[in-house]
């Protein structure tokens, strides 16, 4: 019995997260909402399963009790956060909620296979996170004069991001976090936020003709303040982000055009100036050869990849820890190699639903301010998970960012779900405002 | 709404419906671009996984999950090009897997070992024989039974009766042996020695692997860097084809010894060889009308001549190897510039390099990319995967081929390769070499490299032995016996 299970239990979490993945795209087809609520009931009994499957197997594997407390603390916390979020926000949209529980059960069971003190900690920011995130549809829809304070969040973005460049200290060459209170912040992640409010704020609500100049403007200081803390990634983030939004608001495809361009210019300028870049591009175009260096992290993350294959080595049969960074911007390839990249491959797909339903949120809008911040947060995600799978998958060069949800990380957990509970808070308000779902 | 049907509330007004139509228009636009690279990075997954990742995860650095596979899977034999097995893993009463090496010694560096460290095919192939390509039902079967699946079939270009005639013909002399078929570029042979038993390489490692003196480890085919000597004068004689107006017309008078500019070349052992033209002085392989020839050469296009035949790069070896060496180009000095013209001074190569030049003039310039391993089967046989032969590249022009075709078949006729003559089997070709390789001048290492049938190649076939002495005494006879081999 315990051999059939060990052995089939891989198929089966394969074959779970397959189901899970097609009701994401066929609630899509559905446009009676009654019959999508029992798509979402399914969808979570199999999260369920697939949770107390992924958990079973490992405490089967280790015998450890410490596994069978964070599947209980994790399990009740995602039930209480699904029927709560029902509870407070009927008009909200389940498929997020169900897609929020289903990629951060995911993150916990891989974490909890690499690290488990990690994955506790992770737990407990995630706890004050879900916290949050039930309050934030709630505040959005008292607070409607949000849009007044982009100047305010301009400022407050520069200021952030300016203070992590002068106080705080390099780790592997980028300049990343500022202690506040004995907690490190990571700056770049909550800027990525208010960053969208205020660029949507400055493209809807100024009169001032020149209002593409100074959304320009307070993108570029951002873009440069983060170029020059070496945090790359997050430039190249907000940098797409902007040019997206401004594409949308203007609907000029010059600027789209331009701002493609300009991305290729700044990458050729950021590969002339930096030389972490160029090392980056050197693990990239050929990891093996610099294994000894640079491309060590690449190979292993390419190994773990393709040793695991489609089915993968099953839970706790690989060896991911070999890979550095495995738990935060890594976790990919260790998702692939032990789960297998069938279920890797599902997991880009749920990414890519909430992207979609992000983007579907953002249009349902009117009014250009929550359209313009919906679609800046979905491009945030969207091009946030292209980048951090793209990078381990050396599909793209690696920009070193964690995927949403999954990752682990506290600033990560938290701002993703912040990110997500910002477009419920204004799916709600729109929905509640049309009173019927349109 | 993207999928969905689309509703409109009465209310909205004309203005308000354009302007949030116009920027939908835009959202989805950048809705589909990033749906679309979402596509695009699955496809690129799968095809990674498929097809790309097969040629990284063979890494030693990956051996961790090497071993995680094979706790899993009996690790496959390796078989030679008819089907014999080289190596395969038995089961003992006990469950204790032990590796066999039917030929002991023969294949030590060609199959290699797989033990502490990882060599020759067993290294090269490692992922194919722990990977179990049988179809999934029967591997969960299999899981469930806790049988282990059985790895699958590596099936390699090595053929058993050349590999031990070479083996026998090298004898207890240190030294390698390469033969390769030209027109498909398969590795039919290659010995290296001294050699080892890889059936008790874990009993012999710690002995082997000090061993600094003999290096038994070394595959001395793929890693041994050797001073070519007058094998190198093919390559001098295809930079001369190509400066040449008429090679035909050269001429040179040998007196035992070149002096120019302060620096003297001798004929190998002092030997006065007397009026020469060009295919006299390669037959003969004189070093002083060669130290004339080189004397005359443009460094900048001898340069890119030795890059043209992969000199100070990458060659196309399936094996891991050492990068052979020559100091060519437009700053190369004077005396480096005679030295390099009779394949001595800071000039150094590997016996499987030779093989590729050798190769690629013996199949009209072509050189055809190497391999020793031809297929993978499961355990039942059934073709998983198949290497069929590919173009490398072109190393020379047609005609250049031709030209160091009969420049080597006169070795053979009216030179130092001699011992090659007197059959009527084939009608083979060459270069012989003599390098010196320490200030004793009279100690040399003995060089052939060559191919046959003349008018038809097939195979061909390079010999070193380290202090063997003359190419054409030592190292032909080798060479012959493999001839006479393959083609009995």
């Amino acid at each position: 019995m315990y051999t059939i299970f060990l052995t089939l239990s891989k198929y089966i979490l394969i074959f779970l997260m397959a189901i899970y993945t097609i009701q994401c795209f066929s609630v899509f087809r559905l446009p009676d909402i009654s019959k999508r609520d029992g798509i979402y009931i399914r969808q979570d009994i199999i999260m369920a399963l697939i949770y107390l499957i992924a958990f079973t197997v490992m405490y089967l594997r280790s015998a450890d009790t410490w596994l069978l407390i964070l599947y209980a603390l994790t399990q009740v916390t995602f039930v209480a956060f699904i029927m709560l979020y029902r509870f407070l926000y009927p008009e909200a949209s389940k498929l997020l909620v169900n897609n929020m529980c289903m990629l951060m059960s995911i993150g916990f069971i891989i974490l909890a296979r690499l690290n488990f003190s990690k994955a506790l900690k992770q737990f407990s920011v995630a706890l004050v996170s879900i916290v949050i995130a039930l309050v934030i549809p709630y505040i959005l829809k008292r607070f409607k004069r949000l849009r007044r304070f982009y100047m305010l969040f301009a400022a407050a973005g520069i200021i952030a991001l300016g203070a992590v460049l002068i106080f705080s200290t390099a780790v592997n060459g980028s300049k990343l976090n500022i202690r506040i209170g004995g907690v490190s912040f990571q700056a770049s992640e909550f800027v990525k936020i208010i960053f969208v409010f205020s660029i949507a704020g400055m493209l809807s609500c100024m009169k001032s003709g020149y209002r593409i100049v100074i959304a320009t403007a307070a993108a570029g200081i951002h873009v440069m303040l983060l170029a020059a803390s070496k945090d790359l990634g997050g430039a190249v983030i907000l940098f797409i982000v902007y040019v997206i939004m401004l594409f949308i608001a203007t609907g000029k495809f010059l600027y789209f055009i331009l701002g493609t361009a300009g991305a290729v210019v700044c990458s050729i300028a950021g590969y002339m100036l930096f030389p972490h870049v160029r090392v980056r591009i050197t693990a990239f175009t050929d990891p093996v050869s610099s294994i000894d260096g640079a491309g060590y992290q690449m190979a292993q993350s390419l190994f773990a990849i393709g040793t695991g294959g489609f089915e993968g080595m099953g839970l706790m049969d690989g060896a991911p820890s070999r890979i550095p960074v495995v738990e935060a911007d890594f976790i990919f390839s260790a998702i692939c190699e032990e789960l297998g990249v069938l279920f890797g491959i599902c997991l880009i797909l749920v990414c890519a639903s909430c992207f979609i339903m992000f983007m579907n949120i953002a249009m349902r809008f009117n009014d250009m301010f929550y359209k313009l911040v919906a679609a800046g947060l979905a491009v945030t995600y969207g091009f946030q998970v292209l980048l951090t799978i793209g990078g381990v998958t050396k599909f793209i060069p690696l920009t070193g960012v964690t995927l949403p949800l999954v990752s682990y990380g506290s600033n990560s957990i938290m701002v993703s779900l912040i990110m997500f509970s910002v477009i419920q808070g204004l799916y709600v308000s729109v929905r509640s405002a049309n009173g019927t779902e349109r | 709404m993207l999928f969905g049907k689309k509703h409109r509330s009465e209310d909205e007004t004309a203005k308000e419906r354009q302007d949030m139509n116009r920027s939908n228009r835009e959202i989805l636009f950048v809705t589909y671009i990033f749906t679309a690279v979402f596509v695009i990075l699955i496809g690129y997954v799968i095809y990674f996984t498929a097809i790309r990742s097969e040629s990284f995860i063979n890494n030693p650095y990956n051996n961790k999950r090497a071993q995680l596979l094979s706790q899993k899977v009996v690790r496959g034999p390796i078989l030679s090009r008819d089907g014999t097995v080289l190596a395969k893993t038995d089961t003992d009463a006990d469950g204790n897997e032990i590796r066999i090496y039917p030929y002991g010694s023969v294949f030590a560096h060609s199959v290699g070992f797989f033990s502490q460290a990882s060599i020759g095919v067993e290294a090269i192939a490692n992922f194919k024989l722990l990977s179990s390509d049988i179809n999934t039902f029967e591997r969960i079967s299999n899981d469930l039974n806790g049988i282990k699946n059985k790895g699958d079939q590596v099936v390699t270009s090595l053929d058993v009766g050349l590999q031990t005639t070479a083996y026998s013909a090298l004898g207890d002399r240190k030294g390698a042996v390469v033969v390769m078929n030209v027109k498909t570029g398969e590795i039919l042979a290659l010995v290296s020695k001294p050699d080892f038993d890889p059936n008790s390489i874990d009993e012999i490692w710690d002995l082997i692997n000090s061993d600094t003196v003999k290096s038994p480890l070394l595959n001395r085919a793929t890693q041994g860097l050797y001073p070519p000597g007058s094998t190198f004068k093919i390559v001098t004689a295809l930079e001369y084809i190509k400066e040449a107006t008429d090679p035909g017309d050269y001429v040179f008078d040998c007196s035992g010894s070149f002096e120019s500019k302060g620096v003297r070349i001798n004929c190998y052992h002092g030997q006065k060889h007397g009026e020469l033209d060009f295919e006299t002085s390669f037959a003969k392989s004189c070093n002083s009308s060669f130290a004339n020839i080189s004397s005359g050469l443009d460094k900048r296009s001898f340069g890119q001549t030795c890059r043209d035949l992969m000199f100070n790069g990458d060659i196309p070896c399936p094996y891991s190897y050492k990068t052979s060496y020559v100091d060519m180009n437009k700053n190369t000095e004077y005396g480096q510039l005679i030295q390099a013209g009779i394949g001595q001074g800071r000039t150094q190569i590997t016996p499987i390099h030779m093989a590729m030049i050798t190769s690629a003039i013996a199949n009209k310039g072509i050189l055809m990319h190497p391999i020793v391993i031809t297929g993978v089967k499961n355990t039942y046989g059934q073709t998983i995967k198949s290497y069929g032969s590919k173009e490398y590249g072109r190393l020379m022009s047609g005609y250049e081929s031709r030209y160091l075709r009969e420049l080597m078949r006169d070795v053979v006729l009216n030179g130092t390769g001699s011992r090659l003559k007197d059959t009527s089997l084939y009608e083979a070709a060459g270069k012989t070499g003599s390098a010196e390789y320490s200030q004793d001048k009279s100690k040399s290492h003995a060089w052939f490299t060559g191919f046959a049938p003349y008018n038809d190649p097939e195979i061909a076939v390079t010999v070193i032995v380290e202090g063997g002495g003359s190419g054409g005494e030592t190292a032909v006879p080798i060479a012959r016996a493999v001839f006479d081999d393959y083609f009995q």
